[in-house]
């Protein structure tokens, strides 16, 4: 996995003591612990708790109602999240439904075929794909889950790594479906 | 004591139905016991490993209705792993091998296999409801045995049970010499019915009552349903989209106007919000509203469909309504006794909707406000407090703030006074599940006040053992607890073993009870079922008793030691 950013790791039924089995007086500091993703990071001070609803089991809402009332995995949300794709070096953009994916590695098939031509043509490019968030920044695309990407998501851009100054890390078009992958 | 025969006392205690009225009469004396397990038709059991089915069939012959809970409430939460247990087929089989006429199964959190719902459906000649709420380990095959066999059957009601769909002609499998079905639920099946199939079923259904739909059943069918079934009751809608301005959507007001009977309505697991209106004939009369899977209904074309909404008395719904939602619910149902708000976002991103003033404004609004679950960004102590003048009658309060130890906003203090104030407001309070940042003294209130608690759950709070020890000691009918990640250790648990003997089951997870502990509750209290549950590798069985135990579910029982538990449930 190119990413270990996803977090979804910590959803995963976690046994053994939340902290690693050092003393607890407080619970309360555990549970923003349990939350962290890096796992680095063990602050003296209550840290601020970013990915809070990462803990197993919390909210407490049943697997079912999570699966149906956020939209189930099957792809067959109520809602659609249709967003522009732009591809530097593309002749066009294109459209597609991200609510017709279940993650990462779903969407980098998808892009894969509506870029196809662009993308073998461009051989030697590197590739490096980012969103628009509903702020407004221009955002990596792969570090948050798949659920929260969607609703964040204002549309996509494959850019030219050459462009791509102050992203960072992708190496090559394989790196593409690295980084999209869950 | 006995100068009446047998059968007066007998037309006397038909009138006793409550189980816990049963349960007290057959205390009063050996002939009373006797006449009541004769006539007994209905028996409730909490926790399927507390009593064994042989036992329950040689007490009560005339058993004709069986409801069973299976796993505990945290198993909800993947906090129990899945093959656990609470398998249902041992108990079909020794019923199917006695001589009990059943006639109606309410499970609960058990595993139903395909093997159990056909022994089920060739076992009972006089089988009527099969009800399963939030099951699993069944497919459409199981539906389709049910469906077969079951000449007299008149409720088939799924709620929230993962089935494994097989795309199916179960629906099909009801013969055309069933005529009798008052109440069939398939919302939580994910794939295709066969509509006609469903047509011809609705059709030959004239007792048919209540109806939900999955969202694979599209808009002109439902029109077409309504048609045949205007007596409806209760309705569920699937799928709830198209175009308002086509012929279907013109049939399907006609249809509608045509269902005065209805009084709950839930669904809508596709909607196209800007189609309504077709509804708003029928919102006068609903006392049940859930709309709790209907992400796509919000914003002002909720509001609008509330505030047609006179009557209602429960409501069910997404926090996307929001705080100023919640206000036209309060100026809107003033019957209103039951709220449940749950979270549109998993993530609780910020973007969850309702805080601490929704909820004033619906306990200002709504004077029969009883019971409430309400998920919220946010709560402060002064809401709570007029929250609790307000409604001095909730028999369940459950708040569950996203972020599980947050403070008062306002005064950054814990929410003990806030909760402290509900508790002593609320004399007939009955459940109460909190959450927030909370300390000891919380717990101090809880043990105080709360007489009537029977259940409490608790998660991320509390400083010390002291705040167990206080609902230990002060709820005296407390019958389920339920605790994750909480300061409560050994001395807690220790204190008062006797206790759980008057209690169904305690679960802690995440806690500082040590192995040792466990092991000194299942020496003293033989009654008990001291389960462990420990998948993590470094745990081996001849471990150090100060080793800390991560999940302890203990229970009381009649048969001892389970023996379906599987490798990683230790059984002290």
């Amino acid at each position: 996995m190119a990413k270990e950013g996803l977090g979804l790791e910590i959803t995963e039924l976690r046994l053994g003591l939340p902290g690693g089995g050092t003393e607890k007086n407080e619970k309360k500091r555990v549970f923003s612990e349990i939350s962290e993703e890096e796992e680095n990071e063990k602050s003296n001070g209550p840290p601020e708790l970013q990915s809070k609803s990462q803990v197993v089991g919390w909210p407490p809402v049943c697997s079912y109602r999570k699966k149906n009332s956020f939209g189930d995995k099957d792809g067959s949300k109520t809602s659609k999240f249709y967003v522009k794709v732009s591809m530097d070096g593309a002749p066009f953009l294109r459209k597609i439904d991200l609510a017709l994916h279940k993650g990462y590695s779903d969407l980098a098939k998808a892009l894969e075929k509506l870029f196809g031509e662009a993308l073998r043509d461009a051989e030697s490019c590197e590739f490096v794909p980012i969103y628009e968030d509903k702020d407004g920044d221009w955002m990596l695309a792969g570090d948050v889950p798949w659920e929260m990407f969607i609703e964040s998501c204002k549309r996509l851009r494959i850019m030219k790594k050459a462009d791509a100054k102050g992203f960072g890390v992708l190496q090559s078009r394989e790196a593409l479906d690295g980084t999209l992958k869950e | 004591m006995n100068y009446f025969p047998d059968e007066v006392l007998e037309h006397v205690f038909d009138f006793i139905t409550s189980h816990k009225d049963r349960n007290s009469v057959s205390l009063v004396c050996k002939s009373w016991y006797k006449i009541e397990r004769y006539s007994r038709q209905r028996v409730f059991i909490g926790n399927c490993y507390s009593i064994s089915p042989e036992r329950l069939i040689a007490r009560f012959p005339g058993l004709k209705s069986l409801t069973l809970k299976g796993k505990p409430h945290f198993a909800d939460f993947n906090l129990v792993p899945h093959d656990w247990g609470g398998f249902v087929y041992p108990w079909i089989k020794a019923l199917a091998k006695s001589r009990i006429g059943l006639e109606e199964l309410r499970l609960k959190r058990m595993v139903v296999s395909d093997e159990s719902l056909e022994l089920l459906s060739k076992s009972f000649v006089n089988f009527k409801s099969l009800v399963l709420v939030s099951c699993e380990g069944f497919t459409t095959d199981g539906l389709a045995a049910i469906a077969a066999n079951c000449r007299f059957i008149r409720e088939l009601d799924l709620q929230e049970n993962e089935v494994d769909d097989h795309r199916g002609h179960w629906l099909s499998c009801f013969p055309e010499s069933c005529t009798s079905l008052i109440s069939l639920n398939f919302a939580c099946l994910r794939g295709e019915v066969n509509l006609g199939a469903l047509e011809r079923l609705v059709s030959r259904s004239p007792n048919l009552k209540s109806l939900r739909l999955n969202r694979a059943v599209p808009l002109d069918t439902l029109q077409k349903l309504l048609m045949l079934a205007p007596q409806l009751v209760d309705l569920g809608i699937g799928s709830y989209v198209h175009d308002p301005f086509s012929e279907a959507y013109n049939k399907l007001k006609i249809a509608i106007q045509r269902c005065k009977s209805i009084r709950s309505l839930s669904g809508f697991l596709e909607v196209a919000p800007h189609c309504m209106s077709a509804i708003y004939p029928i919102c006068g009369n609903l006392t049940f509203l859930n709309l709790s899977y209907a992400p796509g209904l919000h914003g002002n074309k909720l509001m609008k469909l509330i505030q047609h909404c006179r009557k209602l008395q429960r409501l069910w719904i997404l926090d996307c309504i929001g705080d100023k939602g919640l206000g036209v619910v309060a100026l809107t149902c003033k019957e209103l006794q039951e709220l449940r708000v749950f979270p549109s976002d998993p993530f609780g991103a910020g973007n969850a909707a309702v805080t601490e003033e929704g909820l004033v404004l619906v306990s200002a609004g709504c004077p029969k406000l009883n019971s409430l679950l309400y998920f919220c960004q946010q709560m402060t102590n002064a809401a709570l407090i007029t929250v609790a003048k307000n409604c001095p009658n909730f028999i369940r309060f459950r708040l569950c703030i996203l972020d599980p130890i947050k403070p008062d906003p306002v005064t950054n203090q814990p929410l003990d006074e806030g909760f402290g104030a509900i508790v002593q407001s609320c004399k007939g309070l009955k459940r109460l599940s909190l959450s927030g940042l909370l300390t000891d003294q919380v717990f101090l209130y809880i043990g105080m006040y709360a007489e009537q608690l029977k259940m409490l759950s608790i998660a991320f709070a509390a400083n010390s053992d002291k705040g167990m020890l206080y609902v230990l000691n002060g709820c005296k009918k407390l019958r389920k607890l339920e605790i994750r990640d909480c300061p409560f250790g050994d001395a807690a648990l220790l204190e008062d073993v006797g206790k759980y003997e008057t209690m169904r089951s305690l679960w802690m997870s995440s806690c500082e009870v040590t192995l040792g502990g466990c092991k000194s509750v299942a020496e003293k209290m033989p009654s008990l079922n001291v389960e462990i549950i420990n998948e993590s590798e470094q745990m081996e069985f001849n471990l150090d008793d100060k080793q800390k135990v991560d999940k302890l579910y203990l229970y009381r029982t009649l048969v001892g030691h389970r023996k379906d538990a599987p490798e990683y449930v230790w059984i002290l």
